[in-house]
């Protein structure tokens, strides 16, 4: 075996799995990442695919592809990428743009014959060439052809034989970047433990594609990746939609409530249903209902019954839920709503991802109707936002929209298991045992929180709806001035929530005299811009905002101490525009992007250059 | 229900204090009472009852009953009141809901929780108009029907709520009138017992708007012999003076008297609630009057499993078999690894 040429100081390392939306290239990627994360790095990953289930193949609209970015500090799935797996000239073609200098591409040979590259548009028969790519170094593999023969006599014919062409690519990953081949064994069995002979005939390719790195390419460089330095403690691989549930069945715990969702599938949201459609053992009720409006409508009978009640969509359902919201807000209910925000209006780009519902979570509904918005910033952090959207939720009677986004929800990071005795208690707002005059409005003065009575409690029975109802005696009044109160005290209710929530801190230089703000998802990206800043002597301070309403209580004296605040968005600056509305005279600079992809860390960089430079 | 021990209770219990406040005259005051009344034949406690209605004149209902009561939105009833069930299966919750919040706007809802057989008391007051919007034509408004939103007369046929319940496998149906409280209260109860979604079409009058639209059965003369009150296992048999019943010739319904042509009791049909195959049921629910009596009483009740029942069992048989009772648990079951 030839001895591998170990390429020194390597931080982070970007790969890219890419081929037709049936080669598998999710699973690779997946694998891949999960190997990494238990070898000690940290990950962030990107799956990005196609919204056709099955797209005509070979061509340029079927590729799917899966970033994973490894290394000792990882916050995004990276800009672009140091090694391609390009399974067919389609997934050459649409990544040429995202490689970087001197990086690595493997192609399966079999797959390049002028046939594929006519599907893919090409009109020569040397697709480097015509893509004007020269510095890098490809390794050329007839990938179908070995796993053909490989797997003769393994059980598996036809079809089934080439679906193994994934793990060939895996395997000559696995060598690219000295990773043991046992980690992969283990996944791969566990994966394919109904079928042990797909298992076997995935692992001997497996094999076969380190082989062939070992064997055949030790010129080209290979990578060691520095290990992270994590806190301690026992850690496993979670995307964002699953980190949500994950979220809301520990509050569920943590409140000694029972957890129940309403839901009607949608992209990129319906994992999070699937996910806590598993957990019947913990007690989760979930309801796929007949569509949008019914889901949160359960969830907001549900939540009258009094569990801790939950909702999941993306835009164009959280549109039609919009009605239902504000039912929540006037019966002054706990729900908790999450919006996985997809590239919009209408349709739009179901599986791409945006930062568009901004506006339509804070203010789309009829009447004065506010509600408490909390923004996830990573897939692992969706976790932490969805277990602080349920505790201000049966807190503060209110219903509250997570925000989360496609980006965010389907890709994913190492998360520490966590320990729930660390986490802050919830502690729903029930009626006392011994409440006199209660009636259903009746509140706690100071926060503005109605006292919860939940059906089957004796000696409690009341009734409440969306008509307005008479603040002290809590029957229905059109009454002038009772509606001027009820409308503020709803907002102040939300207002007061300020007072329970972290408040804002600056990451990056705080003394800087740029302060760079972003909200949700992007929160990765603009922490590595703000660093690279940093490192490069260009003072930079950074605030990323979870809690959006009500804002934290230093928002406003945080922002005030700032020359010029560059708000990053994927948006045409509704967060901006927000902030403008609540503190008058900031100097907001805007930075918005709306392509349905994650920023570029090098433009944000760019961008924060230019405008501290003017 | 069957678990708890009840003390009886009177009409009175499940009364609000909140004034009533329809127009006087309107079939909603009827049918506050007969559900008061149902109640307390039935005798669960008033703290066991949720009252769920979406929005319409008879949606005000909740409000006028001292039991935990929802006034949602339009047409919503439905799916609130399905996760209200499955949330808290111990609770006995009824929807009430008019024609055009139930078959409108709520009509997906409608037929979705027939279709899962959600345990549900669902009361569809059926005036054939809306009332609180000031007189515009609803779902079950007749052909031709003249108000504000059809000058000329509407163009379309109407829902048949009974043909919907079937059509959606509803496994209970019956009908009653505004004004005949023993059926009322009767039919009532029959659905709080049936466990299942039940519907219970009551045909009421709109005083405002819609005045006299069931006059055939609604008033006292003329109800013996325009409406059939079915029983189950009594023979189909109506008329002033029971002269006449119903027989099958052929695949289709006949009004025969007896004693004529030598019809005698034995020829009539024998009501059959519980019949899995509905095409009698639906016949009975349909018959086009002045030809046939208007039926009412309980049409249709069979057994089947409740969504809410079968997810209750679901969970109670994932978790005999699995141990995992906590998120940390069921994490460090599965692939993880150990930063040390």
């Amino acid at each position: 075996m030839a001895e591998q040429v170990k390429k020194d100081n390597q931080d982070n390392i970007v790969i890219r799995f890419s081929g037709d939306s049936g080669d598998g290239m999710q699973l690779a990627g997946t694998l891949f990442a999960n190997i990494s994360a238990m070898s000690g790095n940290d990950i962030s990953t990107f799956p990005d695919f196609p919204s056709e289930i099955r797209a005509p193949q070979g061509t340029l609209s079927g590729v799917s592809g899966y970033q994973v970015h490894i290394g000792p500090k990882v916050y995004t799935p990276g800009d672009k990428t140091d090694v391609l797996i390009a399974m067919n000239p389609a997934a050459l073609k649409i990544n040429v743009k995202n490689l970087k200098n001197s990086s690595v591409v493997v192609i399966d040979t079999d797959s390049f014959t002028k046939k594929d590259l006519e599907k893919a548009l090409f009109s020569t028969s040397n697709p480097f060439e015509e893509l004007g790519i020269g510095n890098i170094s490809v390794i050329e593999a007839p990938i179908g052809s070995m796993v053909k023969e490989s797997l003769t006599n393994s059980g598996l014919e036809g079809k089934d034989v080439l679906r193994c062409k994934n793990m060939f690519a895996l395997g000559l990953s696995c060598w690219l970047f000295d990773r043991p081949l046992n980690l992969a064994e283990s996944l791969i069995r566990t994966k394919f433990a109904k079928k042990p002979i797909v298992a076997e005939a995935n692992i001997k390719v497996l094999h076969d594609g380190y082989n062939f790195g070992a064997n055949t390419h030790a010129s080209v460089p290979t990578y060691h990746i520095a290990t992270s330095t994590k806190e301690k403690g026992f850690y496993t691989d979670v995307d964002g939609n699953t980190a949500t549930a994950y979220g809301l069945i520990a509050a569920a715990e943590k409140a000694g409530m029972e957890l129940f969702l309403g839901s009607y599938p949608i992209t990129p949201a319906t994992d999070i249903l699937q996910e806590l459609a598993k957990h019947k053992a913990l007690g989760v009720k979930t309801m796929q209902m007949e569509d949008e409006i019914a889901g949160i409508c359960s969830a907001i009978g549900a939540s009258f019954a009094g569990s801790l009640a939950a909702t999941n969509t993306s835009g164009p359902g959280l549109a039609l839920k919009s009605e239902a919201i504000g039912l929540a807000v006037m019966a002054e209910l706990p729900i908790v709503i999450i919006d996985v925000q997809r590239g919009g209006p209408s349709t739009g780009l179901p599986t791409k991802s945006e930062q568009t519902d901004l506006m339509q979570a804070l203010y789309g509904r009829n009447g004065e109707s506010p509600v408490a918005v909390v923004a996830a910033k990573s897939p692992t952090d969706c976790f932490d936002a969805a277990f602080w959207a349920s505790k201000i939720a049966v807190e503060h009677m209110t219903p509250v929209i997570l925000l989360t986004d496609g980006y965010i929800a389907n890709g994913s990071g190492a998360f520490k298991i966590p320990e729930l005795e660390n986490y802050p208690s919830i502690q729903p707002h029930y009626i006392k045992k011994d409440q006199q005059n209660w009636k259903p409005y009746t509140r706690n003065e100071e926060t503005k929180v109605r006292y919860w009575a939940t059906p089957g409690t004796e000696g409690f029975q009341h009734r409440i709806g969306g008509l307005e109802k008479d603040y002290t005696t809590s029957i229905i009044s059109t009454d002038p001035a009772n509606h001027q109160l009820m409308v503020e005290t709803r907002q102040e209710k939300i207002n007061a929530i300020a007072n329970f929530i972290p408040i804002i801190d600056i990451q990056g230089d705080a003394n800087a005299d740029v302060l760079i703000v972003g909200w949700g998802g992007t929160y990765g990206h603009l922490l590595s811009a703000v660093n690279e800043m940093n490192e490069n002597g260009k003072k930079t301070a950074f605030a990323h905002f979870s809690f959006i309403s009500p804002l934290p209580k230093n928002t406003e004296e945080i922002l005030r101490k700032y020359k010029k605040i560059i708000v990053c968005e994927q948006n045409l600056g509704q967060f901006a525009g927000y902030l403008r509305m609540k503190i008058h005279g900031l100097p907001i600079y805007q930075y918005n992007e709306v392509t349905g992809q994650p920023f570029l860390v090098s433009e944000l960089v760019k961008y924060f250059t230019k405008i501290m430079e003017e | 229900m069957s678990e708890l021990t009840y003390k009886p209770f009177q009409a009175s219990d499940y009364k609000s204090a909140q004034a009533v406040r329809w127009c006087p005259g309107c079939g909603d005051h009827f049918l506050l009472n007969s559900l008061h009344k149902a109640m307390a034949n039935i005798g669960i406690p008033p703290h066991q009852i949720a009252v769920i209605s979406g929005i319409g004149c008879s949606s005000r209902l909740p409000y006028y009953m001292n039991t935990y009561g929802f006034h949602t939105i339009h047409g919503r009833g439905a799916a609130i009141a399905s996760g209200l069930k499955v949330a808290n299966p111990k609770l006995s919750v009824w929807q009430i809901t008019g024609d055009g919040d139930c078959l409108a706007i709520g009509g997906n809802h409608f037929i979705h929780s027939i279709r899962r057989n959600m345990d549900l008391n669902i009361v569809l007051v059926n005036n054939q108009v809306y009332g609180l919007t000031k007189g515009q034509y609803s779902p079950t408004s007749n052909r031709g029907y003249v108000c504000k939103s059809a000058p000329y007369g509407t163009v379309e046929d109407p829902f048949r709520p009974a043909e919907l319940t079937f059509g959606a496998r509803g496994t209970f149906f019956a009908r009653t009138v505004d004004v005949d409280s023993p059926v009322a209260v009767e039919v009532l109860t029959a659905a709080a017992k049936h466990k299942g979604a039940s519907v219970v079409e009551v045909l009421e009058n709109c005083i405002i708007f819609n005045d006299g639209t069931h006059s055939a059965v609604s008033k006292k003369e003329g109800r013996a012999k325009n409406a059939i009150v079915l029983q189950h296992g009594k023979p189909m048999i109506f008329g002033e003076n029971n002269e006449k019943g119903l027989i099958l010739d052929g695949m289709n319904l006949k009004v025969v008297n007896l004693g004529e042509n030598g019809v005698t009791e034995k020829d009539i049909l024998i009501h059959d609630e519980t019949t899995i195959d509905f095409t009698l049921h639906l016949k009975l629910a349909t018959m086009p009057f002045p030809e046939f009596p208007i039926a009412l009483g309980v049409i249709r009740s069979v057994k089947a499993p409740t969504y809410d029942e079968e997810i209750t069992v679901q969970i109670k048989d994932v978790q005999a078999k699995n141990p995992t009772r906590s998120l940390k648990d069921y994490l460090m079951k599965g692939e993880i690894w150990e930063v040390k």
